[in-house]
């Protein structure tokens, strides 16, 4: 009897060995179908083998090459095994979660058209093709949901400012540019289920009146270029794509080029240099045409949204944040990977409860959520609900999700300095405040930190944050001083 | 905003003027104001008489929003959106002044200035620096960064480019100077290299200015608002002190420029951003190569010789003009009264110009007077006077930027009249089609973010073949416009041209083998022009200069006219002037059958007009073109020649027929302000005064008439106005004006298109395009609105007549010339200046294949030759000539280009054939003959000059 083993094949899997597992599979002289399938997002336990069986798929965390001859001694996998994981989806890291949005992610072969539509693939497509354009924005705007890049703006606004503009020719454009440190959803869903972007560009299209999307993806994401690339070639195989042109791009290498307007100059060819607003990118976007841009997140979500209803979407969440956010836990932690749960969860649950405290041991002193740009939360505020509203009075932002775990051993006063200088790394240089605000940034925290006149380099610091807050052209310098006020308020002996 | 505080300067709004269709009113710190939707905040805040700070906006480029210095607050929103960037909306309410923003201003200036050299007074800028201003205007006391943080300081200057500087160091990235290169000029020779605070504007891939894609237009250099890019000129003597409002002296584009002044020193040219020609933009010519205007070469006495073998000897003023009339008064009784005449000046002002016709027809008694406009565009007028009723191009320049399908014949305007080059690319980059029907590449043809949708690279000299080829493309496949041609044209003019037309000898398939253009392109072509709303057409001398000049201008009025492309913004026949003022020349009555207004000698009550105001019987026979002077020289029958600001010996064909007529002359008069060519076979010279020297107009490719404002005394003590009433005086028929203006108000009088022009009007209006009457007192923008001047457009049938002039085994190539953008026509004012550094002798254009057969390689000498005469140049092998074709300009002397072109000429008004010879072209390590020549000749009458007598030196010490 053949037995299905299946062999992750994302980015994560294979830096671990993956493919090296793979390869010893196949070598078995035993009667095996190897499917490469996503990854569950279950980092810490990649790579994580799955064998089918009568019950389930049964996992078997961290499997090498080498110890593959000996897992399959007997013909099958031993239950017993110190390394088996039981069912994998009664696994206590995945067993609470919601996915949603990352549903198929792991449980299929990322370009198998077949596995796809077997769980639900292009169900909300085919709903969408039956509706005017007016029902699909209305269905968006219902569920709430509202844009997981991290600007939080709502989708089905945007998507209605796109509808509304009389134009030839509009745009759907798909930012995924993942640039946030700590984060990694993005890649995800490109690596392990593509279908589910391409459908949710492909709505996105019925829903405005655009036929031509671009992927933005980013440079150093070169699997998920190769996995989108090859999906889309099927999909149009398949003639899903009839009617939509999508293409992927490959991304300038630049943080600042997942911001929207330096991603749409990027995408025509120019510098990746931030435009103004207004114009919306939704009233004059890519080549000067209305655009939905996007990310990868929010439109994945849209074929569940479009398949179970605004309402199903909706009726996760809490306060005004609804359905659910795929959380990335990363940094010092102990059980890295993705959690997508309904918004309301505490820190401290997504922290403690799935990730298990810090790898090395020692307490958490501060998560930074939301990216380089975002603030440093200390662990009085650790009961917060991970919801837009809540975070933002704790002076905070979920941004796309990502949290990166420090412990007490972090030296917070140079994770400031980081901030700025990150940003005078990534400044695109256009405007004054960030491009010359950052430099001096660094040098200023460099002076308080060496004790040169640290009360007036105090002020002059807080002055600074609050210019290129004020006055920066986009939220790169805008945000930057965001982490360095975290430390000087919630760890003010550090800077 | 560079003289923001300063009285009398250019005020800058900060953002461009937008053409909303209705009014926005809303209120800056209180005060209410309305302006046309889409108007940033920044401009009605200006216009309501606050100016927010700003360093990144300026009113000549699109706002960009990077310096954050024009931050401000709106009632209900959040924030401090930039100014430059935010559009007004009904009822908003602004505030430009604030605690907060007054405090955010000072700490991004603050940023600035910490990465900004200290210098200020030592700096070129000081006193014109906007950072200065800035500095001042937010009140920044302290930088509390202090100065020793990462900066630029240490950059080094870029002092390649002749005219201007480029310092780094100083540089606060606001990104103008890009901005200006792409929107302004359209070149995109600058970037931004790296990002954040590496970000540095770089020339090309980081090259040196001078060895850059840069054309020193000089757009980057006033749109800088600090010291980082400034003008040579201003380094080396500071600011001006005042500013005058003039017009170039360059080519027809006519561009505005406020000339600024030291004293009697001209400082700096910047573009004036009211002038209506040029919207604030200029070309390196006008720009920068003001330096000949002081050459050491200008002649500033006036000089006899009895033979062009003696020395010259100054002498005064009056001993010149007696020598001269009495010379040619002498002439006329020995040879009669035809023996002797007069040419006018493209170059000099209308007011000149009107007085030579003026001294020719009424002091020398016969109509012996043409103008430079003989070689260049006289069939322009002769064809658009034919069908449309008036020589001259029909819309203004703004024109273009309408035009849906451009369609550009043996022009090519980035190199010769660049300023609206530039305009037609702003307008090809928003999108309108181009067509160029041209022997050669041309810049428009492939250019960044511009290329020719059909280049129809036709061989030269089938011209008439490939617009009769998209005449027939037009009216076989319908696409002409009916009602236009039914409304407008005269009916059965257009039936026997339809048929002419339709016929197959004029079919693209047929003439194919003709012209070298495959039928495919021509019908695209001619779908493109036919099919669009607005088709424009733009021609220049490689239309004109042919046998069938005049046809191939009367074939592209058809056109115009089968298509309905005429009377209406963004279409029309446009020809590109080739000298500042060859449009006024001609209209001024230059030619020996027309009095001014392009009115025939023939006309009775015309003439009676002229014999009345002037007080002379006028001679009603037309007098002799420029050709049939030679000829007649040659024939010992014309002997006396007075020759205002033209240098025949260079810029006419057949350099030695003309060498031969002119050394057949008993007295030669050469009125210019250097010893030019033509001045070598003088008799009497007479110095000219340049542009800055005198008041009068110019009148520009777009009919428009601007003032030329005098900056300084003329050098040589009188203008050329006054010289030549002068002389006319010293022959009997006394002329005298105290000003300019009374021969502009003798020119209204006399000329109905001109009837209302008057210096007044100038002063009130800036610039007015003729006619100007009681009809358009303000002047006419556009011509043929509702019907021709001619009243009903006339087809003339243009049938395809090849040239006399074609390869053969003897001289299997055809030469083509042309002009490039550094260099002016002869180039007697840009080789006087530091033009020479990009173009320092003409060379060769010659395709690889040709070159490899002969055995040529790039850069060595090659002979030329033709039937009229053989020269050697140095080659350039390059693909933008076709094989078979060879190309070459003429604005070096020893060049010799005109000793190869012949006498062939247009059938209708003798214009040469300058644009094709047949010629053989071979490696020669040595001059030709007539160099040989031309050099001993240039050598012996430069010793003439040098060996001067003088007259004592005029000297004020004591």
């Amino acid at each position: 009897m053949t037995t299905r083993v299946y062999v992750p094949s994302d980015s994560t899997a294979i830096s671990l060995g993956a493919d090296a597992v793979a390869v010893a599979l196949q070598d078995l002289p035993c009667d095996l179908e190897i499917i490469r399938n996503g990854s569950r997002g279950l980092h810490w336990l990649e790579p994580l083998l799955e064998i089918d069986t009568p019950a389930g798929r049964i996992g078997f965390a961290e499997t090498k090459a080498a110890d593959i001859a000996d897992l399959f001694a007997n013909g099958a996998p031993a239950i017993d095994h110190p390394n088996c994981l039981g069912l994998v989806e009664e696994h206590a890291y995945l067993k609470p979660q919601h996915r949603l949005t990352s549903a198929r992610i792991g449980l299929i072969s990322p370009c198998s058209l077949d596995h796809y539509r077997s769980l639900d693939g292009f169900a909300g497509l085919e709903k969408a093709r039956n509706m005017t354009a007016d029902d699909i924005v209305q269905v968006v705007t219902d569920s709430g949901l509202r844009g997981r890049g991290g600007a939080a703006f709502p989708t089905g606004i945007k998507w209605r400012t796109v509808l509304d503009a009389p134009a030839e020719k509009k745009y759907i454009v798909c930012n995924a540019d993942e640039g946030d440190s700590g984060t990694f959803v993005d890649r995800l869903i490109m690596e392990c289920d593509p279908y589910c972007l391409i459908e949710g560009m492909l709505i996105a299209g019925l829903a405005v009146g655009a036929n031509e999307g671009f992927i933005y993806c980013r440079a150093e994401y070169p699997l998920a270029i190769t996995t989108l690339q090859r999906a889309i070639d099927t999909a149009t195989e398949a003639g899903y794509l009839e009617g939509f042109s999508l293409q992927v791009r490959k991304a300038a290498g630049a943080y600042i080029c997942g911001e929207e307007t330096a991603l749409l100059e990027s995408l025509e060819g120019k510098r990746g240099l931030v435009r103004f607003r207004p114009p919306l990118p939704a009233i004059e976007g890519l080549f000067g045409k209305p655009t939905v841009v996007n990310n990868v997140i929010s439109l994945a979500s849209i074929p569940i949204i479009l398949a179970k209803g605004a309402d199903h979407y909706r009726d996760f969440g809490s306060g005004r944040s609804r359905g659910t956010l795929t959380v990335q836990l990363a940094g010092n932690i102990r059980r890295g990977g993705l959690v997508e749960v309904p918004f309301g969860l505490t820190l401290r649950q997504l922290l403690e409860d799935f990730g298990g405290g810090t790898a090395s041991g020692r307490p958490i002193k501060a998560v930074q959520a939301g990216g380089p740009l975002g603030a440093y939360i200390p662990a009085d505020h650790f009961d917060t609900a991970m919801d837009y509203e809540t975070f933002k009075d704790i002076g905070a932002m979920l941004g796309h999700g990502g949290l990166v775990v420090f412990d007490d051993s972090a030296d917070l006063g140079h994770m400031a300095r980081f901030a700025m200088e990150f940003c005078a790394l990534e400044s695109c240089g256009k405007c004054t405040p960030c491009r010359i605000g950052s430099v001096r940034g660094v040098e200023v925290i460099d002076k308080i930190r060496s004790g040169e006149q640290p009360d007036d380099n105090r002020i002059l610091l807080q002055d600074l944050c609050q210019t290129m807050i004020d006055g920066s052209l986009c939220a790169l310098g805008g945000m930057a001083p965001f982490p360095v006020q975290s430390v000087m308020k919630h760890f003010p002996d550090e800077l | 905003m560079g003289n923001w505080y300063r009285v009398g300067a250019e005020q800058d709004l900060g953002t461009p003027l937008v053409a909303g269709e209705s009014l926005i009113t809303l209120s800056v710190d209180g005060m209410e104001i309305s302006v046309p939707e889409g108007t940033s905040i920044m401009r009605a805040a200006a216009l309501a008489g606050t100016n927010i700070p700003k360093l990144c906006a300026t009113e000549d480029l699109e706002p960009f929003g990077s310096c954050r210095l024009c931050l401000v607050q709106i009632e209900g929103r959040p924030g401090y959106p930039a100014s430059c960037t935010t559009e007004v909306s009904e009822g908003m309410a602004v505030r430009t002044q604030s605690p907060r923003l007054a405090e955010l201003r000072r700490n991004v200036m603050e940023l600035y200035i910490s990465d900004h050299p200290l210098d200020c007074l030592t700096c070129p800028t000081n006193g014109d620096c906007e950072l200065q201003d800035m500095a001042g205007a937010v009140g920044l006391r302290e930088v509390r960064y202090g100065y020793e943080g990462k900066n630029h300081l240490d950059k080094t200057k870029d002092e390649s480019a002749p005219y201007f500087t480029f310092d780094a160091s100083k540089c606060i990235l606001c990104s103008r100077c890009v901005r200006a290169c792409e929107e302004q000029q359209g070149t995109f020779a600058l970037t931004i290299d790296n990002r954040g605070f590496d970000s540095q504007i770089v020339a090309s891939q980081n090259d040196a200015f001078d060895q850059s894609e840069c054309v020193s237009c000089g757009a980057c250099v006033k749109a800088c608002p600090t010291a980082t890019l400034t003008e040579k000129s201003i380094i080396a003597l500071g600011q001006p002190d005042r500013a005058t409002v003039t017009t170039c002296a360059y080519c027809g584009v006519g561009c505005s420029f406020r000339a600024e002044m030291q004293g009697d020193q001209l400082v700096r040219m910047t573009p004036n951003r009211d002038g209506h020609a040029n919207h604030g933009h200029a070309c390196v010519k006008g720009r920068f190569a003001f330096g000949y205007a002081t050459h050491d070469d200008r002649i500033t006495a006036p000089m006899i010789r009895d033979s062009i073998n003696d020395v010259w000897q100054e002498v005064s003023w009056e001993q010149a003009l007696s020598f001269a009339a009495s010379r040619m008064q002498a002439i006329q009784s020995t040879y009669g009264r035809k023996s002797i005449g007069g040419i006018t000046s493209s170059r000099c002002t209308n007011e000149e110009v009107f007085v030579v016709q003026k001294f020719i027809r009424a002091a020398m008694g016969n109509n012996n007077v043409d103008t430079c406009a003989r070689v260049c565009h006289s069939p322009t007028g002769y064809g658009l006077k034919t069908t449309l009723g008036e020589s001259a191009g029909t819309q203004t320049f703004d024109s273009v930027m309408q035009a849906d399908t451009i369609m550009v014949i043996g022009a090519n305007p980035t190199a010769a009249h660049p300023v609206f080059g530039s305009m037609m690319k702003r307008r090809l980059r928003q999108g309108a089609k181009l067509i160029v029907i041209d022997p050669r590449a041309t810049d428009l043809v492939d250019s960044p973010h511009v290329r020719a949708d059909q280049h129809l690279q036709l061989r030269p000299g089938t011209n008439v073949a490939v617009i009769n080829a998209l005449g027939h493309v037009i009216i076989s496949e319908g696409l002409e416009d009916k009602a236009f041609i039914q409304q407008r044209c005269e009916v059965d003019a257009y039936e026997i041209w339809r048929q002419f037309i339709a016929r197959e000898e004029n079919s693209p398939e047929t003439l194919e083998p003709v012209t070298g253009v495959p039928a495919a392109q021509i019908r695209a072509a001619a779908r493109n022009y036919a099919s669009v709303p607005n088709g424009a057409i733009y021609y220049g001398l490689g239309v004109t200069e042919h046998s069938q000049g005049s046809t191939m201008v009367m074939g592209i009025a058809n056109l115009a006219m089968a298509t309905g492309n005429l009377g209406r913004e963004g279409v029309g026949v446009n020809p590109l002037r080739g000298q500042n003022n060859v449009q006024g020349s001609c209209d001024m009555g230059s030619f020996p059958h027309e009095l001014p207004g392009y009115r025939h000698l023939s006309d009775l009550a015309t003439r009676t007009q002229f014999e009345k105001a002037w007080g002379v019987k006028l001679d009603a026979e037309p007098g002799y073109r420029i050709p049939n002077m030679f000829d007649a020289a040659v024939d010992g029958e014309f002997k006396g020649l007075y020759i205002q600001g033209e240098d025949m010996a260079q810029s006419d064909p057949d350099t030695q027929h003309v060498q031969a007529a002119l050394s057949a002359m008993e007295c030669v008069i050469v009125q210019d302000l250097f010893l030019n060519e033509t001045a070598k076979y003088a008799h009497v010279f007479l110095p000219g005064s340049s542009f800055l020297e005198k008041d009068g107009t110019f009148t520009n490719a777009e009919r428009r008439i601007s003032p030329v404002r005098k900056v300084m005394q003329p050098l040589a003590g009188m203008a050329e106005w006054e010289v030549t009433c002068a002389l006319s005086t010293a022959m009997g028929y006394p002329m005298s004006y105290q000003h300019p203006s009374e021969i502009m108000d003798e020119i209204a009088q006399l000329t109905p298109t001109f009837s209302g022009v008057s210096y007044e009007l100038l002063d009130e209006l800036g610039s007015i395009q003729w006619p100007c009457n009681e009809h358009a007192p303000n002047g006419t923008p556009m011509m043929h609105v509702d019907e021709f001047v001619r009243g009903k457009g006339f087809f003339a049938p243009t049938p395809y007549v090849p040239t006399d002039e074609r390869s053969n085994n003897k001289y299997p190539l055809l030469l083509t010339t042309g002009r490039i953008l550094s260099q002016y026509n002869v180039g007697a004012q840009t080789r006087r200046t530091e033009n020479m550094a990009f173009h320092a002798e003409d060379v060769l254009e010659i395709h690889p294949s040709d070159a490899e057969v002969r055995g040529i390689t790039d850069g060595a000498w090659v002979g030329i030759k033709s039937r009229a005469g053989e020269t050697v140049l140095r080659a350039d092998i390059t693909t933008r000539v076709q094989a078979g074709v060879v190309y070459t300009t003429f604005h070096h002397p020893e060049s010799g280009a005109n000793v190869v072109t012949t006498d062939n000429s247009d059938w209708a008004t003798n214009c040469p054939e300058y644009k094709v010879t047949a010629v053989q072209a071979y490696p020669v390590s040595n001059p030709s003959e007539w160099q040989e020549m031309f050099s001993k000749f240039h050598a012996e009458q430069g010793n003439f000059l040098d060996q001067r007598k003088r007259k004592k030196p005029v000297t004020t010490q004591s």
